[in-house]
């Protein structure tokens, strides 16, 4: 068997599985390939992209809003940018917003999620009515009260969003946190003297991870939405960075005669959206664990 | 019962109280100084002084805290910098336009959604399932924005079938002048009886209501099907099988009542979630409501405004959770006894 | 012979479950049907009521009730069946109830259904619930506001008010507590007795069946491997099976054996 034989054969299997995966959960495999494509596109934006300069503060005076042709198949905008270049390069922002906020939300949430499920009693009450108060707004109009008070920007709206995500969490792992700490095996593990540490690494986290990670797939959607809107009322980025709810709301005033410049970046946002929401839902298929104990 | 209402109300004290805290925290980090902004661009120092004595701001932050909690309960909810009047009456006006949008919105939502998601149990894993399926995850990933953008350019603007914007036709403010008594505009009309404005606010709602619906619609429709897929499972269903019922009777009543109590605490969230929606909508339809209002507010740094704003959909999400919880214990017996 | 069952094959894809040659259940007989989870008994009296196919199962063979064949019947005409003909009563009997409803609701529509009027649905109701010793004052509650008991009661008087012929009890005593199940068992037994139903008696606990039925049939692996008489079955099996199945009962006394 020679080496290329044996790659061949392998190939061969992880394709096969593929296919099983394929036929057995379509939405989450849809999701995925489109997003898979979304981020592809994004990271090699600037291979791929016509006009990569195009994505910041070039002017061509002389190709301003010209209609979507084989040199320019998005148009251009009002500074003859090409769209296409800045959709793409719209993509790499945007995966770029959903990354960092889901990742600053999940590292202020989980620890305090564990921290007021563990250990309970006053702490976890305090923690709890403190989530009880961000969320009782929704997230969009919380961004934007935050978002407002800084000068507008991409990292500034990141940290806004961030600050009104990570509630959701703290909420989840504390649940999970708190029926883990009943269970007799966790008293039991205390007694021995093994540390808090080693219980909340060893028994809670993993119990916890389920949900998290089911969590966070739902949530990426709605990030990029709320992000998207941020940027549309101007509150977010910033010209010349490439955002898609910008691009939107720039091209709203030359919407009834110029259709494709607000139309390509929204579509753009509802795919990704949509990859995103696929995922999610084909990951609590999945992984719920009710689903998962009545196989 | 009445135990389960206080409790809950009580709770929900607890967290606007929070809630005002919160922002009047988050006021303080505001950038400029109120006292100048009320003053005006050309206001001399001694007018500046003087603001500063008006809006309370020389006395420590904990007095003005008290204050202000004080006057909420009161009714005095400050004066906005902007306009220059009562925080509260402005939102009197503002609030009830955008009440009427999100409530078109969320009974367009129920009315499509609903169906659609008893559609989709009904014929799981079939063609119409598909579907709906499809349809509802577009719903729900829909930029509103957008398709703001282009339900106004389609509808309106090539077709010519619905007005643009605005609550209702600027002209009929001289021919057929409405009396307000609730500031929504279809219920004036309706109580006033004028027929010319209630056929143009009829016409003007069509549009932004509709898009205010896609999320709630889509959401809806995907928490009906996975509810109602869960409770046919269920032992109880099996029995009513046994009995002689078939699919019509189970979907119509004997699964969809047990499947409609998770869907009723989702509608709740959404429609809290459906109101910050319509701030996006209101941008786009010209919608004088709580949108724009908060908008022109937080550009102009009116921090009274901006608060009042903040208290009133805190105050609407602790509302809605409430009734939400009322109406799931009315509908499910077992829910009354936690 | 009210009800017979002939080659009766039941699988879910490429797994037979059940294959019954020949199952009969007489006029006013109480017919014990028992075996291990998994023997496929459930899934019997689910075919019988016609509801194994709503699982995803297929089902082929002949089964008669009073000479009429069911397999060929429409999803109508079954219908018409169920509750009127043929009636079932479930384990955890509260959660056999719609936990939204009031009890009295159920009922009520349920006779409606099989073309009683209103007011003689509330008056079968309310003479079915004395029938089995309950008030007909419960029919006014939840299902959680019932117990166990109360709510397997219920069934039962749901079944003669309905006036069915044949009554498929799918371990209808095993959620219960053990004096509870006595009662259970006695109404069953009055029932057949008084309205002359005949009874399906599904269980894997050999000592209730022992009480109760006439005739015995036990099950293994989707097959009836051993069937006759309660009291001679029992005491003198004659398969293998049938006799690792008898001895697995524990005995008061018999930790000295």
């Amino acid at each position: 068997m020679t080496a290329v034989g044996i790659g061949a054969g392998r190939a061969r299997g992880v394709l096969r599985r593929l296919g099983h995966e394929l036929a057995r959960n379509p939405t989450l495999t849809v999701g995925a390939v489109v997003l898979a494509i979304v981020v592809v596109v994004a990271i090699f934006a600037p291979l791929l992209a016509p006009d990569p300069t195009d994505a910041g503060n070039a002017t061509h005076p002389l190709s301003v809003l010209q209609a979507p042709s084989s040199a320019h198949p998005f148009g251009t905008d009002e500074l003859g940018r090409d769209l296409l270049t800045r959709v793409m390069y719209g993509g790499r922002t945007s995966l770029q917003i959903v990354v960092e906020v889901l990742a600053i939300a999940a590292a202020i949430g989980i620890p305090l999620g564990l921290i007021a499920g563990y250990f309970g009693g006053a702490v976890d009450q305090v923690i709890m009515r403190v989530t009880d108060i961000f969320l009782a707004f929704p997230a969009l109009l919380l961004s934007l009260a935050i978002a407002s008070v800084f000068t507008p920007s991409v990292g500034h709206m990141i940290l806004a969003i961030a600050v009104t995500w990570w509630p959701w969490y703290t909420r989840l792992v504390r649940g999970e946190a708190a029926s883990v700490v009943r269970r007799p095996y966790v008293e039991s593990s205390r007694t021995l003297g093994v540390s808090h540490a080693r219980i909340v690494a060893r028994h809670v986290l993993p119990n916890a991870a389920t949900p998290v990670l089911v969590q966070i797939s739902m949530d990426a959607g709605g990030v990029l939405l709320v992000s998207a809107a941020i940027s549309f009322l101007g509150l977010g980025a910033q010209d010349p960075t490439p955002e898609w709810g910008l691009m939107v709301s720039q091209g709203a005033s030359y919407f009834s005669t110029q259709w494709w410049y607000a139309t390509f970046p929204g579509i753009a946002i509802l795919i990704t959206a949509m990859a995103f929401n696929l995922i999610g839902d084909g990951l609590r298929e999945r992984l719920d664990p009710k689903r998962v104990l009545s196989r | 019962m009445t135990r389960f209402v206080l409790k809950r109300l009580g709770l929900g004290v607890l967290v606007v109280l929070g809630v005002v805290v919160l922002t009047f925290l988050i006021a303080r980090v505001i950038p400029g100084d109120p006292a100048v902004t009320y003053a005006g661009p050309h206001a001399t120092p001694a007018a500046i002084a003087h603001a500063r004595q008006v809006l309370h701001l020389d006395k420590p932050v904990i007095v003005q805290l008290l204050d202000y909690i004080k006057g909420v309960v009161e009714g005095n909810w400050g004066t906005s910098y902007r306009t220059k009047q009562p925080v509260l009456s402005n939102i009197g006006t503002a609030l009830p336009a955008s009440i009427e949008l999100v409530v078109a919105g969320m009974l367009i939502a129920v009315l499509i959604g609903l169906p659609l998601g008893v559609l989709s149990a009904r014929f799981a894993s079939r063609a119409p399932d598909l579907g709906v399926r499809v349809v509802a995850v577009v719903g729900v990933s829909m930029p509103v924005f957008w398709l703001a953008l282009i339900m106004q350019r389609v509808f309106s603007g090539s077709l010519h079938w619905l007005p643009a914007a605005g609550q209702y036709n600027a002209n009929l403010y001289y021919t057929h002048p409405l009396t307000s008594y609730t500031n929504i505009p279809v219920l004036d009309a309706l109580l006033t009886g004028n027929w010319a404005v209630l056929g143009s606010a009829l016409s003007h709602l069509v549009l932004p209501a509709l898009v205010v619906a896609a999320y709630p619609a889509g959401l809806i429709a995907r928490m009906v099907r996975a509810s109602l897929l869960d409770t046919l499972a269920e032992s109880h269903v099996r029995m009513v099988r046994s009995l002689g019922f078939g699919e019509r009777a189970l979907f119509t009543r004997f699964a969809l009542r047990p499947a409609l109590n998770p869907v009723v605490q989702v509608v709740a969230l959404v429609f809290a979630y459906s109101l910050a929606n319509t701030f996006l909508v209101e941008a786009v339809f010209d919608w004088a409501g709580l949108g724009s209002y908060a908008a022109n507010s937080l550009q102009a740094l009116d921090t009274p405004a901006v608060m009042g704003v903040t208290l009133v959909v805190a105050v609407t999400y602790v509302v809605l959770n409430l009734i939400v919880d009322i109406v799931q214990a009315l509908i499910d017996p077992r829910i009354r006894i936690q | 012979m009210t009800l017979e069952v002939r080659n009766l094959r039941v699988s879910f894809g490429q797994r037979t479950v059940v294959a019954i040659d020949a199952l009969d259940l007489g006029d006013g007989e109480i017919l014990g049907l028992v075996g291990e989870s998994g023997s496929g008994k459930s899934i019997t009296s689910l075919s019988i009521i016609g509801l194994a196919r709503s699982l995803g199962a297929t089902v082929s063979g002949s089964i008669k009730l009073d000479g009429r064949e069911l397999t060929t019947l429409g999803e109508r005409e079954w219908r018409e069946l169920r509750g009127d003909r043929i009636a079932m009563i479930f384990q955890a009997p509260i959660s056999s109830l719609n936990p939204v409803m009031r009890v009295g609701d159920v009922f009520v529509r349920a006779l409606r259904l099989h073309g009683a009027s209103r007011a003689q649905a509330r008056d079968r109701a309310r003479r079915a619930m004395e029938e089995v010793v309950l008030s007909p004052q419960l029919l006014a509650r939840y299902p959680h506001q019932l117990s166990g008991g109360q709510a397997q009661r219920v069934a039962i008087a749901m079944a003669v008010a309905l006036r069915a012929r044949v009554l498929l009890a799918d371990e209808p005593t095993s959620a219960l507590d053990v004096t509870v199940q006595a009662e259970i068992l006695s109404l069953i037994g009055r029932m057949r007795l008084e309205e002359g139903i005949s009874v399906l008696f599904v269980s894997h606990d050999l000592a209730v069946v022992a009480g109760l039925c006439d005739r015995v049939a036990i099950m293994r692996a989707g097959q009836i491997v051993e069937s006759g008489a309660t009291a001679a079955t029992l005491r003198a099996p004659a398969t293998e099976y049938g006799r690792e199945l008898i001895a697995a009962v524990p005995r008061l006394g018999d930790a000295h054996a």
